[in-house]
């Protein structure tokens, strides 16, 4: 899936170049000869475990940590080579970055001075991010929300042709996820750079174009979401049958592996259902009409951005693959109910 | 709440000149430092701690002169500008030193750091103009608060041990009380930078000003009387007292000089550690 980027003629492309990179804290490495490229126009998520050194990675684009070895660029230049660094990237690390005696108009305040930008807008940011009305109320009294918007408020300052946002969700209600997923299709759409961390993978889903993922501070998958969840995930198949019992021990004659099964409760129609691998739909039906089973439904199944995510990233002391092409001998089971993808989008 | 970001009306250019640049780091580091309470309370604090025990500090000395010791009168005598000038500012100046500590770690705390940082990301440019705008600020409200306190501290002591401001040396140290707290301001500064947390920072300038000077006073002989007069805030002091004392071992510029080379090599230590360590 590539998105036609739509671009604002002021915009200029600008992407994230990541080479090499290195971290490490008290001798643990962090980060991990972690290279990939963030193109403009599409928005592109950044998935890890916890401790993935997705944060890491982000504050060493940003220059707020000092690399081992390698390099991050934005646009060809490293982050304190630019001269009005907010014109150019709008960050969001960390919501915890206001002081709280400050009002969240004098902290954006301070910062469009040290762009030279006028003041005028800031009160722009504050009613896009919709904290207008509390613009003069001291941080300190803020939600998680609402600190998280003026954190986005901060990102957007500089009207930035490139965001970094780590957990831009954090924190916010439904409304203001909502909101945020829109903004940041948008921000995309008219030809922005848009890098977002999460650990919610169905968030991801919904709003990245492209993902990378890591785990252990290497590399793990680089590519399209779509992709990423039809080369990860191995396809099983939803059979629901008037005889679930016979239909199963058919199926795992004939080489099938169950993998899950769906209850009368849960699927909401008094009949059971069962995840079948390692046999495709078409096989399947063959099957059952050859036992004289009645099938009431049988339905491929695309792995869920989760479940590809967990099969990815789980037991990842083992993690050497840079890529996420090859399936793994040791699968993780599946869990009872695989969401179809084409349900979350 | 819309999901449109508006352009910036006036097309802000992001190269900028070194000039450009200045301007807009110093009206930033101002903003800063204005829109906190903590900024009111401790000029606050400055002001009237100064005003107040120069006058209690004067007034005593007036009222027990029948009694007091004749070699101490002498003391007085040859130097009532210090006295009136010297008494308040030895307390007023802890606001200064609390004040320039919270200035810095106060945005590492808040993590208000990481913002600058992104804004700002040639560090020491950072902390050069945050240093720059807080000495300006505490020039001028030293100065604010020296004029009135050496009226107020001659006026009482007027009866006894008079002295004019436009006798030798006196003009000189009420400018000179503002001297010595705008670069007391860096020097807080330059310990908020290096320690990074709030009451580490304030409990090691507060050393410095406070414990150590009576410390050295214990060391023996001509070592000792040097070690204390070479002080930061001894020897930085020697510029708000009208007269070199019989106890100085500097003249108040010599004195003044060093406290100015303390200060720029511990700013310069800040501004190293500061740009070499993780944010």
């Amino acid at each position: 899936m590539t998105p036609s980027p739509v671009r604002e003629h002021t915009l200029e492309k600008t992407m994230i170049e990541v080479h090499d990179l290195s971290k490490s804290y008290h001798g643990k490495l962090v980060v991990d000869r972690l290279s990939f490229t963030v193109q403009p126009g599409r928005v592109t998520g950044f998935l890890g475990p916890n401790g993935a050194g997705k944060s890491t990675t982000m504050r060493l684009i940003v220059g707020l940590d000092h690399p081992a070895s390698g390099s991050a660029t934005i646009g060809g230049r490293r982050y304190d080579q630019l001269s009005r660094p907010l014109r150019v990237v709008g960050a969001l690390l960390d919501a915890e970055s206001v002081h709280p005696g400050r009002s969240a108009h004098n902290h954006l305040l301070f910062l469009a001075q040290s762009q030279g930008l006028p003041r005028t807008r800031v009160s722009e940011v504050l009613d896009l991010v919709g904290l207008h009305d509390v613009a003069t109320d001291r941080a300190g009294t803020f939600s998680l929300g609402m600190r998280q918007r003026l954190g986005i408020a901060v990102a957007l300052l500089g009207d930035p042709e490139v965001l970094i946002l780590d957990e831009p969700i954090n924190g916010l209600d439904p409304d203001g996820i909502f909101w945020i997923r829109n903004l940041l299709k948008d921000l995309a759409s008219q030809g922005r750079t848009v890098f977002v961390s999460s650990h919610l993978m169905g968030e991801m889903a919904v709003t990245a174009d492209n993902l990378i993922v890591i785990g252990r501070g290497q590399l793990i998958a680089d590519c399209s979401t779509e992709k990423f969840i039809q080369h990860s995930s191995h396809k099983s198949v939803l059979v629901k049958s008037s005889d679930p019992d016979r239909l199963r021990a058919v199926l795992v004659d004939a080489g099938g592996q169950i993998s899950g099964e769906i209850s009368g409760q849960i699927s909401g129609q008094g009949d059971e259902g069962v995840v079948v691998r390692s046999l495709d739909a078409r096989h399947i039906g063959e099957l059952a009409a050859h036992a004289g089973i009645v099938l009431w439904e049988l339905s491929p199944q695309l792995a869920s951005l989760e479940e590809a995510f967990r099969e990815l990233t789980h037991d990842n002391r083992d993690f050497s693959a840079p890529t996420a092409a090859q399936p793994g001998a040791d699968r993780v089971p599946v869990p009872a109910i695989s969401e179809p993808a084409g349900s979350t989008r | 709440m819309t999901t449109t970001l508006a352009p910036i009306r006036t097309p802000v250019s992001t190269v900028a000149s070194r000039g450009e640049t200045t301007v807009d780091l110093l009206r930033s580091e101002w903003t800063k430092i204005r829109s906190l309470r903590s900024t009111l309370w401790s000029l606050l604090v400055l002001v009237l701690a100064t005003l107040g025990f120069t006058a209690l500090f004067t007034a005593l000395t007036v009222a027990q002169w029948a009694t007091t010791a004749p070699a101490t009168k002498a003391q007085i005598l040859a130097d009532p500008g210090r006295m009136a000038l010297g008494a308040g500012f030895q307390l007023g100046q802890l606001a200064v030193c609390v004040l320039g500590v919270l200035v810095v770690t106060g945005e590492y705390s808040s993590g208000t750091i990481r913002a600058s940082l992104l804004a700002v990301p040639t560090r020491t440019t950072m902390l050069a103009a945050k240093a720059a705008v807080f000495a300006i600020l505490i020039f001028i409200v030293g100065e604010l608060t020296a004029i009135p306190t050496f009226f107020l501290g001659a006026a009482i002591l007027h009866s006894h041990a008079p002295v004019s401001i436009t006798d030798p040396g006196v003009l000189r140290a009420v400018i000179g009380a503002g001297l010595y707290l705008a670069v007391l301001a860096v020097f807080a500064v330059a310990i908020g930078a290096l320690i990074r947390h709030t009451a580490g920072a304030i409990t090691g300038i507060i050393g410095f000003v406070l414990v150590l000077s009576p410390l050295t006073q214990l060391l023996p002989g001509s070592i000792g009387k040097h070690i204390h007069g070479y002080l930061p805030s001894e020897a930085g002091s020697l510029v708000a007292s009208p007269h070199q004392g019989v106890n100085d071992v500097l003249t108040p510029w010599q004195g003044f000089g060093v406290f100015c080379l303390e200060t720029v090599v511990l700013i310069g230590a800040a501004a190293y550690l500061l740009r070499s360590r993780d944010a």
